[in-house]
Protein backbone atom coordinates (compact mmCIF):
# COMPACT_ATOMS: atom_id res chain seq x y z
CA UNK A 1 0.00 0.00 0.00
CA UNK A 2 2.51 2.58 -1.03
CA UNK A 3 0.88 4.18 -4.02
CA UNK A 4 -2.37 5.14 -2.31
CA UNK A 5 -2.78 8.87 -1.93
CA UNK A 6 -4.97 10.55 0.65
CA UNK A 7 -7.56 11.15 -2.04
CA UNK A 8 -7.51 7.50 -3.11
CA UNK A 9 -7.95 6.42 0.46
CA UNK A 10 -10.88 8.76 0.96
CA UNK A 11 -12.45 7.47 -2.23
CA UNK A 12 -12.09 3.90 -1.01
CA UNK A 13 -13.63 4.74 2.36
CA UNK A 14 -16.61 6.41 0.73
CA UNK A 15 -17.05 3.51 -1.64
CA UNK A 16 -17.05 0.99 1.21
CA UNK A 17 -19.40 3.08 3.32
CA UNK A 18 -21.72 3.39 0.34
CA UNK A 19 -21.75 -0.36 -0.12
CA UNK A 20 -22.99 -0.96 3.44
CA UNK A 21 -25.25 2.10 3.56
CA UNK A 22 -26.38 2.67 -0.02
CA UNK A 23 -28.71 5.51 0.89
CA UNK A 24 -26.09 7.42 2.87
CA UNK A 25 -23.98 10.27 1.59
CA UNK A 26 -20.51 9.79 3.08
CA UNK A 27 -19.14 12.66 0.95
CA UNK A 28 -21.13 14.99 3.15
CA UNK A 29 -19.49 13.77 6.36
CA UNK A 30 -17.68 16.45 8.33
CA UNK A 31 -14.12 15.39 9.20
CA UNK A 32 -14.87 15.37 12.94
CA UNK A 33 -18.31 13.78 12.76
CA UNK A 34 -18.94 10.35 14.26
CA UNK A 35 -19.32 8.17 11.16
CA UNK A 36 -21.62 5.58 12.68
CA UNK A 37 -23.98 8.13 14.15
CA UNK A 38 -24.02 10.38 11.09
CA UNK A 39 -24.69 7.56 8.63
CA UNK A 40 -26.82 5.50 11.05
CA UNK A 41 -24.64 2.40 10.80
CA UNK A 42 -25.15 -0.34 13.38
CA UNK A 43 -22.42 -2.45 14.98
CA UNK A 44 -22.98 -5.30 12.54
CA UNK A 45 -22.53 -3.07 9.49
CA UNK A 46 -19.57 -1.28 11.06
CA UNK A 47 -17.83 -4.61 11.59
CA UNK A 48 -18.53 -5.45 7.93
CA UNK A 49 -16.99 -2.10 6.99
CA UNK A 50 -13.83 -2.81 8.99
CA UNK A 51 -13.60 -6.32 7.54
CA UNK A 52 -13.83 -4.89 4.01
CA UNK A 53 -11.33 -2.16 4.81
CA UNK A 54 -8.84 -4.64 6.23
CA UNK A 55 -9.21 -6.85 3.19
CA UNK A 56 -8.72 -3.99 0.73
CA UNK A 57 -5.74 -2.54 2.53
CA UNK A 58 -4.19 -5.78 3.70
CA UNK A 59 -4.16 -4.75 7.35
CA UNK A 60 -5.58 -6.17 10.56
CA UNK A 61 -7.41 -3.71 12.80
CA UNK A 62 -7.44 -4.87 16.42
CA UNK A 63 -10.72 -4.58 18.27
CA UNK A 64 -9.29 -2.21 20.88
CA UNK A 65 -8.59 0.28 18.08
CA UNK A 66 -12.24 0.56 17.01
CA UNK A 67 -12.64 3.49 19.37
CA UNK A 68 -9.80 5.34 17.62
CA UNK A 69 -11.51 5.34 14.26
CA UNK A 70 -14.89 6.90 14.85
CA UNK A 71 -14.49 10.00 12.65
CA UNK A 72 -13.23 10.48 9.11
CA UNK A 73 -10.19 12.38 10.37
CA UNK A 74 -9.34 9.64 12.89
CA UNK A 75 -9.78 6.97 10.26
CA UNK A 76 -7.58 8.76 7.71
CA UNK A 77 -4.83 9.33 10.25
CA UNK A 78 -5.06 5.81 11.59
CA UNK A 79 -4.89 4.25 8.15
CA UNK A 80 -2.16 6.51 6.79
CA UNK A 81 0.14 5.33 9.58
CA UNK A 82 -0.68 1.68 9.03
CA UNK A 83 -0.78 1.40 5.25
CA UNK B 1 -52.68 -36.41 -0.17
CA UNK B 2 -50.93 -33.49 1.47
CA UNK B 3 -52.25 -30.04 0.71
CA UNK B 4 -49.51 -27.45 0.49
CA UNK B 5 -51.04 -24.10 1.35
CA UNK B 6 -50.00 -20.46 1.10
CA UNK B 7 -48.07 -20.06 4.33
CA UNK B 8 -48.52 -17.22 6.76
CA UNK B 9 -45.21 -15.45 7.11
CA UNK B 10 -46.21 -13.32 10.07
CA UNK B 11 -49.25 -12.17 11.98
CA UNK B 12 -49.62 -9.36 9.49
CA UNK B 13 -49.80 -11.38 6.28
CA UNK B 14 -53.13 -11.75 4.51
CA UNK B 15 -52.12 -13.02 1.09
CA UNK B 16 -49.12 -13.70 -1.10
CA UNK B 17 -48.31 -13.76 -4.80
CA UNK B 18 -46.71 -16.88 -6.17
CA UNK B 19 -43.78 -15.63 -8.23
CA UNK B 20 -42.09 -18.87 -9.20
CA UNK B 21 -42.51 -22.58 -8.71
CA UNK B 22 -39.27 -24.45 -8.09
CA UNK B 23 -41.05 -27.77 -8.59
CA UNK B 24 -43.22 -29.49 -11.16
CA UNK B 25 -45.53 -32.50 -11.06
CA UNK B 26 -43.57 -35.70 -10.61
CA UNK B 27 -40.73 -34.05 -8.67
CA UNK B 28 -39.62 -35.74 -5.48
CA UNK B 29 -39.31 -33.29 -2.59
CA UNK B 30 -37.75 -33.65 0.80
CA UNK B 31 -38.27 -31.94 4.14
CA UNK B 32 -36.88 -28.39 3.92
CA UNK B 33 -36.76 -28.12 0.11
CA UNK B 34 -37.48 -24.68 -1.27
CA UNK B 35 -40.43 -25.20 -3.54
CA UNK B 36 -41.60 -21.69 -4.43
CA UNK B 37 -40.86 -17.98 -4.33
CA UNK B 38 -43.71 -16.02 -2.81
CA UNK B 39 -43.97 -12.26 -2.88
CA UNK B 40 -45.32 -10.60 0.26
CA UNK B 41 -45.29 -7.10 1.64
CA UNK B 42 -41.88 -7.91 3.01
CA UNK B 43 -40.34 -8.86 -0.28
CA UNK B 44 -39.85 -12.13 -2.12
CA UNK B 45 -39.56 -15.05 0.27
CA UNK B 46 -38.30 -18.53 -0.53
CA UNK B 47 -40.93 -20.94 0.75
CA UNK B 48 -39.92 -24.32 2.07
CA UNK B 49 -42.03 -27.44 2.34
CA UNK B 50 -41.75 -29.61 5.41
CA UNK B 51 -43.27 -32.71 3.89
CA UNK B 52 -41.73 -35.44 1.85
CA UNK B 53 -43.30 -36.87 -1.24
CA UNK B 54 -43.97 -36.55 -4.93
CA UNK B 55 -45.60 -33.45 -6.38
CA UNK B 56 -49.00 -34.46 -7.72
CA UNK B 57 -50.37 -31.21 -9.03
CA UNK B 58 -49.75 -27.46 -8.96
CA UNK B 59 -53.03 -25.63 -8.40
CA UNK B 60 -51.83 -22.04 -8.57
CA UNK B 61 -50.20 -20.40 -11.53
CA UNK B 62 -47.18 -18.15 -11.27
CA UNK B 63 -48.01 -14.49 -10.62
CA UNK B 64 -51.30 -15.32 -8.93
CA UNK B 65 -52.13 -13.75 -5.61
CA UNK B 66 -53.98 -15.95 -3.13
CA UNK B 67 -55.03 -15.58 0.51
CA UNK B 68 -53.12 -17.32 3.27
CA UNK B 69 -54.37 -20.89 3.60
CA UNK B 70 -55.22 -21.40 -0.08
CA UNK B 71 -54.14 -24.81 -1.34
CA UNK B 72 -51.30 -24.24 -3.79
CA UNK B 73 -50.17 -27.76 -4.58
CA UNK B 74 -50.97 -31.38 -3.85
CA UNK B 75 -48.19 -33.67 -2.69
CA UNK B 76 -48.33 -37.44 -2.58
CA UNK B 77 -46.72 -38.44 0.71
CA UNK B 78 -43.96 -41.00 0.74
CA UNK B 79 -45.44 -44.48 1.21
CA UNK B 80 -48.91 -43.00 0.79
CA UNK B 81 -49.03 -42.03 4.46
CA UNK B 82 -50.35 -38.62 5.27
CA UNK B 83 -48.57 -36.62 7.92
CA UNK B 84 -50.28 -33.77 9.62
CA UNK B 85 -47.04 -32.10 10.69
CA UNK B 86 -45.61 -29.59 8.20
CA UNK B 87 -44.96 -26.21 9.69
CA UNK B 88 -46.12 -24.46 6.57
CA UNK B 89 -49.19 -26.63 6.42
CA UNK B 90 -50.43 -25.96 9.90
CA UNK B 91 -49.63 -22.29 10.31
CA UNK B 92 -52.53 -20.93 8.27
CA UNK B 93 -54.92 -22.68 10.64
CA UNK B 94 -53.57 -20.60 13.45
CA UNK B 95 -53.90 -17.49 11.41
CA UNK B 96 -57.61 -17.84 10.75
CA UNK B 97 -58.34 -15.81 13.80
CA UNK B 98 -55.97 -13.13 12.66
CA UNK B 99 -57.54 -13.01 9.25
CA UNK B 100 -60.90 -12.19 10.70
CA UNK B 101 -59.46 -9.28 12.59
CA UNK B 102 -60.29 -5.83 11.33
CA UNK B 103 -56.66 -5.07 10.59
CA UNK B 104 -55.99 -2.92 7.54
CA UNK B 105 -56.55 -5.13 4.53
CA UNK B 106 -53.73 -4.68 2.15
CA UNK B 107 -55.24 -7.07 -0.33
CA UNK B 108 -58.75 -8.42 -0.48
CA UNK B 109 -58.85 -12.12 0.24
CA UNK B 110 -60.65 -13.72 -2.68
CA UNK B 111 -60.99 -17.45 -2.42
CA UNK B 112 -60.65 -19.43 -5.62
CA UNK B 113 -59.76 -16.32 -7.54
CA UNK B 114 -57.41 -18.39 -9.64
CA UNK B 115 -60.47 -19.06 -11.72
CA UNK B 116 -60.73 -15.39 -12.55
CA UNK B 117 -60.76 -14.76 -16.26
CA UNK B 118 -58.36 -12.10 -17.37
CA UNK B 119 -56.73 -11.42 -20.71
CA UNK B 120 -52.93 -11.69 -20.78
CA UNK B 121 -52.62 -8.01 -21.70
CA UNK B 122 -54.90 -6.95 -18.86
CA UNK B 123 -52.97 -9.09 -16.42
CA UNK B 124 -49.69 -7.55 -17.55
CA UNK B 125 -51.09 -4.04 -17.22
CA UNK B 126 -52.48 -4.85 -13.78
CA UNK B 127 -49.13 -6.20 -12.62
CA UNK B 128 -47.19 -3.24 -13.97
CA UNK B 129 -49.51 -0.76 -12.34
CA UNK B 130 -49.94 -2.75 -9.12
CA UNK B 131 -53.66 -3.07 -9.62
CA UNK B 132 -55.27 -5.89 -7.66
CA UNK B 133 -57.33 -7.41 -10.48
CA UNK B 134 -58.90 -9.98 -8.17
CA UNK B 135 -61.38 -7.35 -7.02
CA UNK B 136 -62.26 -6.05 -10.49
CA UNK B 137 -65.47 -7.04 -12.22
CA UNK B 138 -64.70 -7.89 -15.82
CA UNK B 139 -66.65 -6.39 -18.70
CA UNK B 140 -65.40 -8.78 -21.39
CA UNK B 141 -66.83 -12.03 -22.64
CA UNK B 142 -68.20 -14.22 -19.78
CA UNK B 143 -67.07 -11.60 -17.29
CA UNK B 144 -63.41 -11.72 -18.32
CA UNK B 145 -61.29 -8.78 -17.26
CA UNK B 146 -60.00 -6.89 -20.26
CA UNK B 147 -57.65 -4.00 -20.94
CA UNK B 148 -60.41 -1.38 -20.51
CA UNK B 149 -61.25 -2.65 -17.00
CA UNK B 150 -57.66 -2.22 -15.89
CA UNK B 151 -57.44 1.26 -17.44
CA UNK B 152 -60.57 2.21 -15.54
CA UNK B 153 -59.15 0.84 -12.30
CA UNK B 154 -55.92 2.77 -12.82
CA UNK B 155 -57.71 6.05 -13.42
CA UNK B 156 -59.88 5.48 -10.34
CA UNK B 157 -56.85 4.72 -8.24
CA UNK B 158 -55.11 7.87 -9.39
CA UNK B 159 -58.00 9.92 -8.10
CA UNK B 160 -57.71 8.37 -4.65
CA UNK B 161 -54.73 8.52 -2.34
CA UNK B 162 -52.74 5.36 -2.88
CA UNK B 163 -53.06 2.98 0.02
CA UNK B 164 -53.00 -0.43 -1.54
CA UNK B 165 -50.16 -2.70 -2.40
CA UNK B 166 -47.04 -1.33 -3.97
CA UNK B 167 -43.79 -3.04 -4.79
CA UNK B 168 -42.74 -5.53 -2.13
CA UNK B 169 -40.38 -4.29 0.49
CA UNK B 170 -41.33 -0.64 0.07
CA UNK B 171 -41.59 1.60 3.08
CA UNK B 172 -45.38 1.86 2.68
CA UNK B 173 -45.81 -1.90 2.67
CA UNK B 174 -43.57 -2.38 5.64
CA UNK B 175 -45.37 0.28 7.60
CA UNK B 176 -48.72 -1.29 6.82
CA UNK B 177 -47.52 -4.74 7.87
CA UNK B 178 -45.97 -3.42 11.07
CA UNK B 179 -49.02 -1.27 11.78
CA UNK B 180 -51.32 -4.29 11.50
CA UNK B 181 -49.22 -6.52 13.77
CA UNK B 182 -48.54 -3.86 16.39
CA UNK B 183 -52.14 -2.69 16.49
CA UNK B 184 -53.27 -6.26 17.06
CA UNK B 185 -50.65 -6.65 19.77
CA UNK B 186 -51.58 -3.50 21.63
CA UNK B 187 -55.28 -4.19 21.34
CA UNK B 188 -55.21 -7.82 22.44
CA UNK B 189 -52.16 -8.35 24.60
CA UNK B 190 -52.15 -7.04 28.17
CA UNK B 191 -48.44 -6.27 28.41
CA UNK B 192 -46.49 -6.12 31.63
CA UNK B 193 -42.97 -4.77 31.81
CA UNK B 194 -39.97 -5.57 33.98
CA UNK B 195 -36.43 -4.27 33.87
CA UNK B 196 -33.09 -5.41 35.21
CA UNK B 197 -29.66 -3.78 35.05
CA UNK B 198 -26.70 -6.02 34.44
CA UNK B 199 -23.00 -5.33 34.93
CA UNK B 200 -21.62 -6.38 31.57
CA UNK B 201 -17.92 -6.12 32.42
CA UNK B 202 -17.40 -9.87 32.73
CA UNK B 203 -19.19 -10.64 29.49
CA UNK B 204 -17.43 -7.88 27.54
CA UNK B 205 -13.98 -8.72 28.93
CA UNK B 206 -14.51 -12.37 28.13
CA UNK B 207 -15.58 -11.49 24.59
CA UNK B 208 -12.68 -9.06 24.04
CA UNK B 209 -10.23 -11.72 25.19
CA UNK B 210 -11.66 -14.26 22.77
CA UNK B 211 -11.83 -11.77 19.93
CA UNK B 212 -8.11 -11.05 20.29
CA UNK B 213 -7.40 -14.55 19.00
CA UNK B 214 -9.65 -14.06 16.01
CA UNK B 215 -9.26 -12.48 12.63
CA UNK B 216 -11.42 -9.42 12.03
CA UNK B 217 -14.04 -11.29 10.04
CA UNK B 218 -14.40 -13.94 12.72
CA UNK B 219 -14.97 -11.47 15.51
CA UNK B 220 -18.03 -11.83 17.64
CA UNK B 221 -20.35 -8.98 18.49
CA UNK B 222 -21.98 -8.72 21.93
CA UNK B 223 -25.39 -9.44 20.38
CA UNK B 224 -24.36 -13.06 19.65
CA UNK B 225 -23.49 -13.58 23.30
CA UNK B 226 -26.72 -11.89 24.39
CA UNK B 227 -28.83 -14.12 22.13
CA UNK B 228 -27.17 -17.20 23.62
CA UNK B 229 -27.74 -15.92 27.14
CA UNK B 230 -31.42 -15.25 26.40
CA UNK B 231 -31.83 -18.74 24.93
CA UNK B 232 -30.23 -20.38 27.96
CA UNK B 233 -32.39 -18.35 30.34
CA UNK B 234 -35.47 -19.42 28.38
CA UNK B 235 -34.50 -23.04 28.93
CA UNK B 236 -34.99 -22.34 32.63
CA UNK B 237 -38.21 -20.36 32.14
CA UNK B 238 -39.89 -22.03 29.13
CA UNK B 239 -43.24 -20.29 29.70
CA UNK B 240 -41.86 -17.23 27.91
CA UNK B 241 -40.80 -19.25 24.88
CA UNK B 242 -44.35 -19.79 23.78
CA UNK B 243 -47.35 -18.51 21.91
CA UNK B 244 -50.82 -17.60 23.17
CA UNK B 245 -53.57 -19.37 21.26
CA UNK B 246 -56.47 -19.34 23.70
CA UNK B 247 -53.99 -20.84 26.10
CA UNK B 248 -50.26 -21.05 26.58
CA UNK B 249 -48.53 -23.20 23.97
CA UNK B 250 -44.91 -23.83 24.90
CA UNK B 251 -42.57 -24.30 21.97
CA UNK B 252 -40.25 -27.29 21.75
CA UNK B 253 -37.46 -25.24 20.12
CA UNK B 254 -35.96 -21.98 21.32
CA UNK B 255 -35.82 -19.79 18.21
CA UNK B 256 -35.25 -16.16 19.20
CA UNK B 257 -36.12 -13.72 16.43
CA UNK B 258 -33.81 -10.74 16.21
CA UNK B 259 -35.43 -7.46 15.19
CA UNK B 260 -33.42 -6.11 12.26
CA UNK B 261 -34.13 -2.58 11.15
CA UNK B 262 -33.92 -1.92 7.46
CA UNK B 263 -32.26 1.16 6.09
CA UNK B 264 -35.27 1.86 3.92
CA UNK B 265 -37.50 1.85 7.01
CA UNK B 266 -39.32 -0.97 8.73
CA UNK B 267 -38.13 -4.12 10.45
CA UNK B 268 -37.91 -7.84 9.86
CA UNK B 269 -37.50 -10.46 12.56
CA UNK B 270 -35.63 -13.54 11.31
CA UNK B 271 -35.19 -16.37 13.79
CA UNK B 272 -31.93 -17.81 15.04
CA UNK B 273 -33.06 -21.41 15.26
CA UNK B 274 -32.26 -23.48 18.32
CA UNK B 275 -30.02 -20.76 19.72
CA UNK B 276 -29.75 -22.65 23.02
CA UNK B 277 -27.97 -25.48 21.23
CA UNK B 278 -25.64 -23.30 19.19
CA UNK B 279 -22.28 -22.02 20.36
CA UNK B 280 -21.77 -18.25 20.42
CA UNK B 281 -19.57 -18.65 17.34
CA UNK B 282 -22.35 -20.50 15.53
CA UNK B 283 -24.84 -17.80 16.48
CA UNK B 284 -22.52 -15.14 15.05
CA UNK B 285 -22.16 -17.20 11.86
CA UNK B 286 -25.94 -17.40 11.64
CA UNK B 287 -26.20 -13.62 12.05
CA UNK B 288 -23.54 -13.08 9.39
CA UNK B 289 -25.73 -15.07 7.08
CA UNK B 290 -29.14 -13.77 8.18
CA UNK B 291 -28.61 -10.02 8.53
CA UNK B 292 -27.37 -9.27 4.98
CA UNK B 293 -30.15 -11.47 3.55
CA UNK B 294 -32.74 -9.77 5.74
CA UNK B 295 -31.56 -6.39 4.47
CA UNK B 296 -31.76 -7.50 0.86
CA UNK B 297 -35.18 -9.17 1.33
CA UNK B 298 -33.88 -12.69 0.71
CA UNK B 299 -35.13 -14.59 3.73
CA UNK B 300 -36.73 -18.01 3.70
CA UNK B 301 -40.27 -18.60 4.88
CA UNK B 302 -39.26 -20.62 7.95
CA UNK B 303 -36.75 -17.97 9.02
CA UNK B 304 -39.57 -15.45 9.25
CA UNK B 305 -42.22 -17.69 10.76
CA UNK B 306 -40.16 -19.86 13.15
CA UNK B 307 -39.53 -17.25 15.86
CA UNK B 308 -40.74 -18.27 19.32
CA UNK B 309 -39.72 -15.07 21.14
CA UNK B 310 -38.26 -11.74 19.96
CA UNK B 311 -35.20 -9.74 20.89
CA UNK B 312 -34.84 -6.08 20.05
CA UNK B 313 -31.47 -4.46 20.54
CA UNK B 314 -30.84 -0.74 20.34
CA UNK B 315 -27.11 -1.05 19.79
CA UNK B 316 -24.49 1.31 21.09
CA UNK B 317 -24.65 4.94 22.02
CA UNK B 318 -28.41 5.33 21.88
CA UNK B 319 -31.39 5.14 24.20
CA UNK B 320 -30.86 3.49 27.59
CA UNK B 321 -33.74 1.05 27.39
CA UNK B 322 -36.60 -0.10 25.19
CA UNK B 323 -40.12 -1.08 26.23
CA UNK B 324 -41.15 -3.35 23.39
CA UNK B 325 -44.44 -4.38 21.84
CA UNK B 326 -44.87 -8.16 21.65
CA UNK B 327 -45.06 -9.74 18.19
CA UNK B 328 -48.23 -11.85 18.29
CA UNK B 329 -48.85 -14.71 18.88
CA UNK B 330 -45.58 -14.73 20.88
CA UNK B 331 -45.82 -13.94 24.58
CA UNK B 332 -42.56 -12.13 25.27
CA UNK B 333 -40.14 -9.61 23.87
CA UNK B 334 -36.74 -8.91 25.34
CA UNK B 335 -35.40 -5.38 24.92
CA UNK B 336 -31.70 -4.65 25.10
CA UNK B 337 -30.67 -1.04 25.66
CA UNK B 338 -27.27 0.39 24.89
CA UNK B 339 -24.37 -0.54 27.14
CA UNK B 340 -23.09 2.53 29.00
CA UNK B 341 -20.58 3.20 31.73
CA UNK B 342 -22.47 3.97 34.94
CA UNK B 343 -21.76 4.28 38.66
CA UNK B 344 -22.26 0.85 40.20
CA UNK B 345 -22.34 -0.35 43.78
CA UNK B 346 -20.93 -3.77 44.54
CA UNK B 347 -19.91 -5.06 47.96
CA UNK B 348 -20.55 -1.57 49.34
CA UNK B 349 -17.96 -0.14 46.96
CA UNK B 350 -18.75 2.40 44.30
CA UNK B 351 -17.22 1.79 40.90
CA UNK B 352 -17.83 2.35 37.20
CA UNK B 353 -19.18 -0.51 35.12
CA UNK B 354 -20.51 -1.03 31.59
CA UNK B 355 -24.20 -1.45 32.35
CA UNK B 356 -26.94 -2.91 30.18
CA UNK B 357 -30.63 -2.32 30.86
CA UNK B 358 -32.62 -5.37 29.87
CA UNK B 359 -36.38 -5.10 29.69
CA UNK B 360 -38.99 -7.76 29.33
CA UNK B 361 -42.38 -7.11 27.77
CA UNK B 362 -44.59 -10.10 28.49
CA UNK B 363 -48.19 -11.17 27.91
CA UNK B 364 -50.07 -11.12 31.22
CA UNK B 365 -52.59 -13.65 29.91
CA UNK B 366 -49.77 -16.16 29.58
CA UNK B 367 -47.54 -15.41 32.56
CA UNK B 368 -47.28 -13.25 35.66
CA UNK B 369 -44.62 -10.87 36.86
CA UNK B 370 -43.06 -13.59 38.96
CA UNK B 371 -42.26 -15.64 35.84
CA UNK B 372 -40.80 -12.58 34.15
CA UNK B 373 -38.70 -11.84 37.20
CA UNK B 374 -37.34 -15.39 37.27
CA UNK B 375 -36.40 -15.07 33.61
CA UNK B 376 -34.54 -11.78 34.05
CA UNK B 377 -32.64 -13.15 37.03
CA UNK B 378 -31.69 -16.26 35.03
CA UNK B 379 -30.54 -14.04 32.18
CA UNK B 380 -28.42 -11.90 34.49
CA UNK B 381 -26.87 -15.05 35.89
CA UNK B 382 -25.87 -16.14 32.40
CA UNK B 383 -24.26 -12.78 31.64
CA UNK B 384 -22.31 -12.79 34.88
CA UNK B 385 -20.86 -16.18 33.95
CA UNK B 386 -20.07 -15.93 30.26
CA UNK B 387 -17.60 -18.81 30.39
CA UNK B 388 -20.45 -21.31 30.81
CA UNK B 389 -22.50 -19.92 27.94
Amino acid sequence: MTAMTKEDLKKLLFQLLKSIAPDAEPEKLRPDENIREALDIDSFDYLSFIVALDEKLGIETPEEDYGKISTLDDLMNYLSVRT
Amino acid sequence: MIEFTMPSLGADMEAGTLREWHIEPGDYIEHGDIIADVETQKGIIEVECFDEGVVEKLLIKEDEKVPVGTVMALINPVGGEEREEAVVHEKPEKMHETRREPVPHVVSPVVEHHRIKISPLARKMAEENHVDYTVIKGSGEKGAIVKEDIEKAISQEEEQPKSTEEKPGTTTNFREAIAAAMTKSNREIPHYYLEIKVDMSKSLDWLAERNKQRQVKERILPIALLIKAVAKALQQVPDLNATWENGLVKKPEINPGLVISLRTGGIVVPAVRQADRKSIEEIMETLNNLIPRARSFKLRSSEISDGTVSITSLGEGGADRVYGVIYPPQVALIGLGSIKNEPWVENDMLGIRPVLSITLAADHRATDGHTGDRFLKALRQQLLNPEVL
